[in-house]
């Protein structure tokens, strides 16, 4: 477990230490402040608008990070040959690919936790009400990270980091979708086309489950059944991803 | 008994697509390392040097043939903790520094924090770069790279050293400071494997070497039972007062004549033919200056190696 916490630690600094890091949180404090600025515009709703807007937001910045960073994650060790020298250590390949994904997903959290302090205090200081559905909400955006975080991973274990992004937001796109694909499925005459949306269907998690935003934005709590299953469901798909990232990275030739 | 055995490793890498080619990279190779020994393993760019030193490490497997480093299979992680490895034109994090670097090695191999702090003040020193402790690996020259590279190899006090051309992207010096550092290890009772294309540092540090080239096996073993086995042992004669080309054995029998006004050097293939030069001198008149035997050197043997083989 120390070598796995090891590259965990080297990786949250690495990311840290990354400015696009940064220059992401600004992005946020940006999104955010104009939230406030919208929501004086409203009459009625600005609430709404500050909640929506800031959860958006941290949605936003966490998906960029958990991608784009993501996706570095095994590959830039490759590319930059450090991996020569990690794994010439009394190190497992299952022990490495861990120790990256925790590294980051401390990085996700320290960022998730920032940006919704944040964005509490916004909230605080526009004179509105702090919801318990605001926590719900960023709670499985947390979840929704995490799992999107694992998808870049599996998928830079074995193509390049351009391939990678792809991947991962096009599974990032169908997985807000998967609803639509049912209907395809349902009231598409061809059964090639069934065949298909119906396997993307099973195969790529249902992102709308952890997507609350809306109903916690009206300060609208989910039942904590709701809250339990879906975070459940985000950490399960993550787990089930990582054994295969290191299933996968465990055959590769370096 | 051995720290390294390589069975007649063979590795080909399969094709992506069905339309490209597969490609042997190593070629039924054979060697072994003695505990103890230093072992220098010499090739051309793209002779396979790299790829016996993944495969000794685990990171690529062979396609057939056996590898036991320290007495278990390659690639076993327990054995990791046991040796070093330092990579060619090595890249390390750029964002830590050189004492936040050899920290995370440290816990990598498994070490204590006590153990880490005591030994990095010491790594440090042994490469040169006790200046550099507080210093980002971003601001190092390529020189200090490779000697913050040799420092985490070095971290646990290794049993067995890899290392894959440690002297490149040094100066003189830090060449020096290189082989100085491996017969250092030598006399600590390391076993020492690094490849390497500057033959003199072969020459000076290792106890035996191999010779690879086009992922073949040419040569293996001590440097001068390699070079008077394959190298025959010339003989260079110097003498004053005769043109040796007018001379018949000279003629015939030297590989070589060189004549500067009188003086005359002669390089002959061997011992058999000197008498029967030096009684031809005799009767010519000459007066003999030198004669001095011209031992083959590791480099001649390279090249004559490559080359028979290119």
């Amino acid at each position: 477990m120390q070598r796995l916490f090891a590259v965990a630690v080297n990786t949250f600094r690495e990311t840290l230490r990354d400015k696009i890091l940064y220059n992401l949180v600004l992005f946020a404090v940006l999104l955010i402040g104009s939230s406030v600025l919208l929501g004086t515009l409203t009459i009625g709703e600005q609430a709404r608008i500050v909640n929506d807007l800031g959860l958006a937001a941290i949605n936003v910045v966490a998906v960029i990070i958990a991608i784009f960073v993501g996706i570095g994650l095994v590959s830039k060790e490759i590319e930059r040959r450090t991996i020569y020298t990690l794994l010439a250590r009394p190190i497992t390949r299952a022990q490495f690919v861990l120790g990256k994904y925790l590294g980051l997903a401390l990085v996700i959290l320290v960022n998730i936790g920032i940006m919704f302090s944040m964005f509490l205090a916004t909230v605080r200081l526009s004179g509105h009400p702090i919801h318990a559905s605001l926590f719900q909400a960023v709670e499985l955006i947390l979840v929704e990270a995490l799992l999107v975080m694992a998808f870049a991973l599996l998928f830079s274990t074995f193509s390049s980091s351009i391939l990678s992004a792809t991947l991962t937001l096009g599974i990032y796109i169908i997985g807000h979708l998967t609803s639509d694909l049912r209907t395809i499925a349902e009231t598409h005459a061809s059964s090639a086309i069934k065949a298909l949306t119906t396997t993307l269907y099973y195969a790529i998690p249902n992102l709308e489950t952890l997507n609350i935003k809306g109903q916690s934005a009206a300060g609208i709590s989910v039942d904590l059944g709701f809250q339990m299953t879906a975070t459940i469901y985000g950490l399960l798909y993550t787990g089930l991803l990582l054994v295969g990232a290191c299933l996968i990275f465990q055959r590769r030739d370096f | 008994m051995d720290a390294i055995t390589v069975e007649r490793v063979t590795k080909i890498y399969e094709p992506t697509w069905p339309w490209h080619r597969s490609s042997t990279v190593l070629s039924d190779v054979s060697l072994s390392v003695s505990k103890g020994e230093i072992f220098g393993f010499l090739g051309h760019n793209g002779a396979g040097k790299t790829t016996t030193m993944k495969i000794l490490l685990g990171l690529l497997r062979p396609s057939s043939g056996t590898v036991d480093v320290l007495g278990a299979p390659a690639g076993d992680v327990a054995t990791h903790s046991k040796l070093g490895y330092l990579p060619e034109a090595p890249y390390f994090y750029d964002y830590l520094t050189a004492e936040e670097f050899l920290e995370f090695y440290g816990k990598l191999a498994g070490m204590s924090r006590d153990a880490i702090q005591s030994r990095i003040p010491t790594l440090l020193e042994q490469v040169g770069l006790q200046e550099a402790q507080r210093r980002q690996l971003r601001k190092f020259s390529k020189g200090m790279l490779q000697r913050i590279g040799l420092a985490q190899a070095l971290i646990q006090d290794p049993e067995l050293v890899v290392l894959d051309e440690p002297m490149s992207g040094l100066d003189p010096m830090g060449r020096k400071e290189v082989r100085d550092l491996i017969l250092n290890l030598r006399e600590q009772g390391k076993t020492v494997f690094f490849s390497t294309h500057i033959l003199s540092d072969v020459e000076m540090v290792c106890d035996r070497v191999g010779i690879l080239a086009k992922g073949k096996m040419l040569a293996l073993g001590k440097v001068e039972d390699l070079v008077d086995a394959h190298l025959a042992q010339s003989i260079e004669v110097v003498c004053d007062g005769v043109i040796g080309k007018q001379i018949e054995p000279v003629r015939r029998l030297a590989l070589r004549i060189l004549q500067s006004g009188t003086r005359c050097l002669m390089v002959l293939p061997g011992h058999e033919c000197l008498d029967e030069i030096l009684e031809a001198l005799r009767r010519a008149g000459a007066k003999l200056v030198s004669i001095i035997p011209h031992k083959g050197s590791l480099e001649e043997l390279f090249v004559q190696k490559s080359h028979g083989e290119g």
